[in-house]
């Protein structure tokens, strides 16, 4: 048995029929042949299937697609507009801030949702704001530094970014205590 | 991952009329970042699974002061720290949601759920237990309050019977001179399961020198997450200083029955309870000044 | 930070020359790609009419293969295809060099699937193709596998032993001397001796010896194998996959398919890390089957547990190293002793490990022992630098402890005993000019040793790394187009940026700039063979074939503007991409536009074999702080200094650098395979086998020395593996000094350090 499911995708409707056992990473990859959100582990440890979902960054392999009826979904194919790069992917390509590329489109959907949430962020708060995405190429300096640039451009800066419908846009977060 | 079907109530009597029809092969979603790992690897089956995050009942966030919290069983990690209001009410629990997994995870746990998959490592569970929070039970029979304290009765294992589902945790209101605070364990410093886990809640006295009462729960070194009993009692009319908090770890040790597996020895779990009590006491007594 | 010195003694040949495109920061060709989602990476593959496939695989660490019955899973609606070991042709017993390592076919194939026996947990013994990924998983559950478990053998000194259970009843050591009568689980021995180590260590004032251990490890590349193989019907295979080498993964098909390799296509599609992991195939000649038995395309991806169970890990080892110096501060002799976990079949990284132990030093004396041991463990591979990383670990801490008895600071030790031009090392070799002392002196003249670390608990380390380098074959075909740009055809599949830092150097020869060069990673049916991905070769030996493109490319459009100004070749002169001559002057650009009016079409070649390494040699700084209450350590500082040679692209060298740097962190602290009573992996996810997060770590400051490699036109090196060499030693130091403990097992975890600390408060 299959079922229906209305989405907005990247600001466009999209429906699609899945069975309840497919996760939100199969259906967008598999189905809606959005093969950027990544698979890396299917069980929610490495990030590189991040997407946005109902403007909180999610592991798509999570989340399964029947839970999505009527929510609102952005992937990385969706975070450049009109031709234009977004400042974060600008940076991360002026950084060098990749380098086998399978973990960027999920970085950069986390760092996206980051810079909504708190837009000037300290080094340590992107580090722990970034800890659900696992890179192993690039020991984290440039994509770190990345972000950090992106948060300086003009771009990043304007209310346009901040303050996107359906996001929190609170500037604080206490870092968190681990041993 | 096996065949199974969903259904995604709006009402909680349907919800457990679905669960009780579906008996054994029913399975809960809420944020779903344990349930599908589970279902993914074969280590539980469902035949039937039930989103909750429909049910407003199950949603539900309020807080205020004179009445405490209202921790509806699918709220999402991320809900509960960015209210400002109830991170500062009840820090401990803060603490416990900001660490579990990363912030895609957070997006979706719950802490109802973390108290449901019922883990001995669970993060949530322990400072719930210092809050004396209570599990609101709603089931065929009708609706019932266990005390978070005995929800667990093993690894995976609650009090839950078939048909029953849990729909809200309810936390007291806090006093002012009252503080709390958590702290796990890792090898990493994030993403991690804990190796151990120390929760503390106090209440000071109003020079905030002498604790009046404390409340300690550890994760990760028993069967399930266990309230200290001892190291709680012998805390009322301590002073607050880095030798009592010391010894109360010491005290706690004495619940702690961890086993040796990958994530560290049995030795090494039971000397961090006494490591972690010390250090959670003193962050819990810091902020019940504040 | 990153920070880039010429080194003070650069002689009068090495003057810095100045480049136009080499040692810029251009962005990547394939940037704007793989920020948008749009790089096709395998599993974005999907074909028309493709099906998905699903290994079964052993539950035991150690059991004969009694049965296997697949007709359940057959008779599934859905599953149109099984196969097992029986569906591969008879291996043949032939070794091979794959580029990182050799290879016996046999073994290969009956790791691809198991033939009598499953030789540890998650060998793969069959295989299933089914309508759908979650079908294929059903179904494979549905193959009846019975086994005889055997008893199992998990680590190398418990492997060794004559008692031990056997892997294979037919493996007899291979040995320089005398070979033994009976089987064992020690594949080969090797040896290297030079001078006379008795008189070495006579002459010694300190002699330490000390034994270390290492845990299995992994690569942990975020993109698990996988790999769509479409068999077609008249005979031709085509593979698109994820590796590092698409010829070796055509030659190893060959060779376990028994096919001619013209009649197998590998398409190398965007490689998500590999590290040394992704060049021995898996997946591919399962696919390749299923795809033959049911007609279509078939899929397989690996489970995240089945890249930790199933795949190429780097060894555990065991180690002795004895090392004796002078008063005086002069090592005399050293003597290694090296045991390396094979895993299942024969051939792991011991030789390069025997090769690297005294690597970084001029020893007069030295004798290196060396075991390969096969185990229950999957079969090891290379991991960037294999094998160095270990023995760096126990001869940078011997180093340490001789250093600090002898009072020498351990950076004037090092230099004391540096290994440089004309030092012979204990396998051999005489080194060209290479850079450590630069490196060692780079680290001394740096801000962070000449800061003072303070606090308690915090200690400060050093250690030096070596890694060859290797050369190996490499083909490029470049295309000059009507617009004056070059298109670029390279078989070198790009793992973190190679195809701008080859392209950079094409521009460079031709004088264009780097976005004027397109740079395409093709399929095997399209340029000639070039080797792998990895020994750090791609910028080096790529780079070489395509200066060799740039240079016929030159030779052609000379030939072209002699034609258009009716000149001889020979009053022609190019000076930074400015033709000359008859009077006239053309920019390469404006002369290939004339060129395609009048001409015939310019195609360069590079085709290049370049032999022996270019030796590149790290050293590391490192500041850390240990919680002595957990046993836990925290990164404060990290240096990493590098003789590139030439850094092309300076970002992608440091990157190289940071994060080869942060994979010897990881398993420096707590990376490692852990494995229950019944060989069985209990960790085998990114949850429980801990590579390190972004908040694990600072910011890795890199040092780029450049002491140009005589042997490439523009002094490269190659940068890509020692990164992660000296890492494990140099928090070790670091954590002596914090701790007052020498560890000398890895990982160094919060349980193993807190043990350690409390055995020294307790006196244990």
């Amino acid at each position: 048995m299959k079922t229906h499911v209305t989405t907005t995708i990247n600001g466009g409707s999209v429906e699609f029929l899945c069975q309840p056992r497919q996760s939100l990473l199969e259906v967008l990859r598999d189905e809606l042949s959005l093969t950027g959100c990544k698979e890396g582990c299917n069980n929610g440890n490495c990030g590189a299937c991040t997407v946005m979902l109902d403007g909180l960054p999610v592991n798509s392999c999570l989340v399964l697609a029947v839970e999505a009826e009527g929510a609102v979904i952005e992937t990385v194919e969706g975070i450049a507009e009109q031709g234009h790069l977004h400042p974060l992917q600008q940076c991360f390509l002026e950084g060098a801030a990749l380098q086998c590329g399978i973990c960027t489109p999920g970085f950069l959907v986390a760092a996206k949702a980051l810079l909504e949430k708190n837009p000037q962020p300290s080094e340590q708060e992107i580090r722990f704001g970034l800890a659900g995405n696992l890179c192993r190429c690039t020991g984290y300096d440039k994509i770190v530094r990345a972000v950090q640039a992106a948060a300086q451009t003009p771009e990043a800066q304007s209310p346009g970014l901040s303050k996107r419908p359906g996001l929190l846009s609170r500037t604080t977060q206490t870092e968190a205590k681990s041993l | 991952m096996i065949e199974f079907e969903y259904a995604a109530p709006t009402q909680l009597d349907d919800a457990i009329k679905q669960l009780t029809a579906a008996g054994d092969g029913a399975r809960v979603l809420a944020g779903g970042t344990d349930i599908i790992v589970q279902l993914r690897e074969g280590l539980r089956s469902a035949d039937l699974v039930i989103d909750v995050k429909k049910i407003p009942e199950l949603t539900q966030l309020e807080f205020c002061g004179e009445q405490g919290l209202h921790l509806g069983a699918s709220v999402s990690c991320r809900r509960i720290y960015d209210d400002e209001n109830i991170a500062a009410a009840y820090p401990g629990l803060a603490d416990a949601v900001r660490i579990i997994g990363g912030w895609q995870i957070q997006s979706r746990a719950s802490v109802g759920g973390n108290l449901c998959n019922s883990s001995p490592a669970a993060d949530a569970i322990p400072p719930l237990i210092t809050y004396s929070a209570q599990a609101h039970i709603a089931g065929p029979t009708g609706r019932h309050v266990v005390p978070v304290e005995e929800f667990c009765t093993g690894p995976g294992r609650n009090v839950l019977q078939q048909g029953e589902l849990l729909v809200a945790l309810t936390l007291p209101p806090q006093p002012s001179g009252s503080g709390s605070a958590y702290q796990r364990f890792i090898p990493r410093n994030e993403m991690d399961i804990a190796v151990a886990g120390a929760a503390v809640w106090v209440q000071l006295d109003k020079r905030g020198e002498r604790i009046e009462r404390a409340r300690i729960a550890l994760s990760a070194v028993a069967p399930t997450p266990v309230f200290a009993a001892e190291a709680s009692e012998w805390l009322s009319g301590q002073p607050a200083s880095e030798e009592v908090f010391a010894k109360a770890g010491e005290l706690a040790k004495r619940v702690a029955t961890p086993i040796d597996d990958m994530r560290g020895t049995a030795e090494y779990r039971t000397h961090l309870v006494g490591v972690l009590t010390k250090r959670t006491l003193a962050t819990a007594c810091e902020r019940a000044r504040t | 930070m990153s920070t880039e010195v010429a080194p003070d003694n650069t002689s009068d040949t090495e003057q810095p020359a100045t480049y136009k495109v080499i040692g810029t920061r251009p962005i990547r060709h394939d940037g704007a790609d793989k920020v948008t989602g749009k790089a096709v990476y395998t599993d974005d593959l999907h074909l028309p009419n493709m099906v998905f496939g699903a290994f079964v695989r052993s539950p035991h660490a150690h059991a004969r293969i009694v049965s296997i019955d697949t007709s359940e899973a057959e008779k599934m609606p859905g599953v149109l295809a099984t196969c097992t070991s029986a569906d591969l042709p008879d291996p043949w017993d032939k070794v091979d060099n794959l580029g990182e390592g050799c290879v016996n076919y046999a073994h290969l194939s009956g790791n691809v699937l198991a033939r009598k026996k499953a030789l540890y947990k998650g060998h793969a013994v069959a295989a299933v193709a089914a309508t759908s990924s979650h079908l294929a998983q059903e179904a494979a559950r549905h193959i009846k596998v019975e086994y005889e478990p055997l008893p199992a053998t998990m680590s190398v000194l418990d492997a060794m032993q004559d008692d031990a259970p056997l892997l294979h009843d037919d493996l007899i050591t291979h040995t320089l001397g005398d070979e033994p009568a009976r089987p064992s689980n020690i594949s080969s021995h090797i040896q290297f001796k030079k001078g006379d180590i008795d008189e070495g260590f006579a002459a010694a004032d300190v002699v330490i010896e000390r034994e270390f251990k290492t845990a299995t490890v992994h690569q942990g590349y975020i993109e698990p194998h996988v790999s769509v193989a479409l068999w077609n019907e008249d005979g031709r295979l085509k593979i698109w996959t994820a590796t590092q080498g698409s010829f070796v993964v055509r030659q190893q098909m060959s060779e376990l398919l028994k096919m001619p390799v013209s009649q197998i296509t590998i398409v190398p599609c965007e490689i998500g890390g590999g590290f040394g992991g992704k060049i021995s195939v898996y997946e591919q000649p399962v696919a390749a089957v299923l795809s033959r038995k049911c007609g279509r395309p078939v899929k397989i991806m690996m489970r995240r547990d089945e890249v930790f169970e199933a795949t190429g890990p780097t060894p555990g080892s065991f180690m002795r190293v004895k090392l004796g110096a002078t008063k005086d501060g002069k090592l005399t002799a050293g003597k290694a002793w090296l045991a390396f976990d094979a895993g299942a079949f024969p051939g792991g990284v011991i030789g390069p490990g025997a090769m690297c132990v005294f690597s970084c030093y001029d020893l007069p004396h030295a004798t290196v022992d060396g075991f390969d041991v096969v185990l229950n463990k999957p079969k090891t591979q290379a991991y960037r630098a294999p094998g160095s990383t270990h023995v760096a670990f126990a001869t940078e801490c011997v180093i340490d402890e001789l250093a600090e008895q002898l009072e020498i600071d351990p950076i004037e030790f090092r230099l004391n005993n540096a290994a440089q031009e004309g030092t012979r090392r204990v396998d051999g070799p005489v080194y060209p000019r290479v850079g450590l002392v630069e490196c060692l002196q780079a680290i001394q003249k740096s801000d962070h040793w000449k800061s003072p670390l303070t606090g308690p608990n915090r200690g400060r380390g050093v250690a030096c790394g070596f890694w060859f380098n290797c050369g190996l074959k490499s083909s490029v075909a470049a295309n000059v187009n009507a617009d004056g740009t070059v298109t670029l055809v390279e078989g070198s599949t790009d793992i973190g940026g190679t195809r701008t830092s080859i392209a950079m150097q094409l521009a460079e020869t031709l004088g264009i700039t780097a976005e004027d060069v397109i740079p395409q990673v093709v399929d095997t049916d399209s340029v000639g063979f070039t080797d792998v991905t990895g020994g750090s070769r791609t910028t080096f030996a790529t780079g070489l074939a395509a200066y060799e493109a740039a240079l016929d490319i030159q030779r052609q459009m000379v030939e072209q503007a002699a034609q258009i100004w009716e000149c001889s070749p020979d009053d022609i002169t190019v000076a930074n991409g400015v033709y000359q001559g008859n009077g006239r002057s053309l920019s390469f650009k404006e002369l290939a536009v004339q060129a395609d009016k009048v001409g015939k079409p310019i195609v360069g070649r590079g085709a290049v074999d370049p032999q022996g390494s270019t030796n590149a040699f790290a050293v590391n700084l490192v500041d850390v702080e240990v919680d002595p209450e957990t046993g836990k350590v925290t990164i404060l500082r990290y240096t990493a200094c590098q003789d590139a040679g030439k850094a092309i692209h300076p970002s992608y060298v440091e990157g190289q650098i940071q994060g080869g740097s942060v994979q010897g962190i990881g398993w420096a602290l707590n990376e490692e395979y852990f494995y229950d009573d019944q060989g069985h992996m209990r960790n085998a996810s990114f949850l429980d086998y801990r590579i390190p997060t972004c908040y694990d770590l600072p910011m890795i400051d890199t040092i780029i020395v450049e002491v140009p490699n005589p042997d490439h036109p523009y002094g490269v090196r190659g940068v890509g593996e020692v990164p992660i060499v000296p890492p494990p030693p140099a928090i070790a130091n670091a954590i002596y000094r914090a701790t007052g403990v020498r560890f000398r097992e890895l990982p160094m975890s919060p349980p193993t350090v807190w043990n350690a600390i409390k055995g020294q408060n307790t006196g244990e």
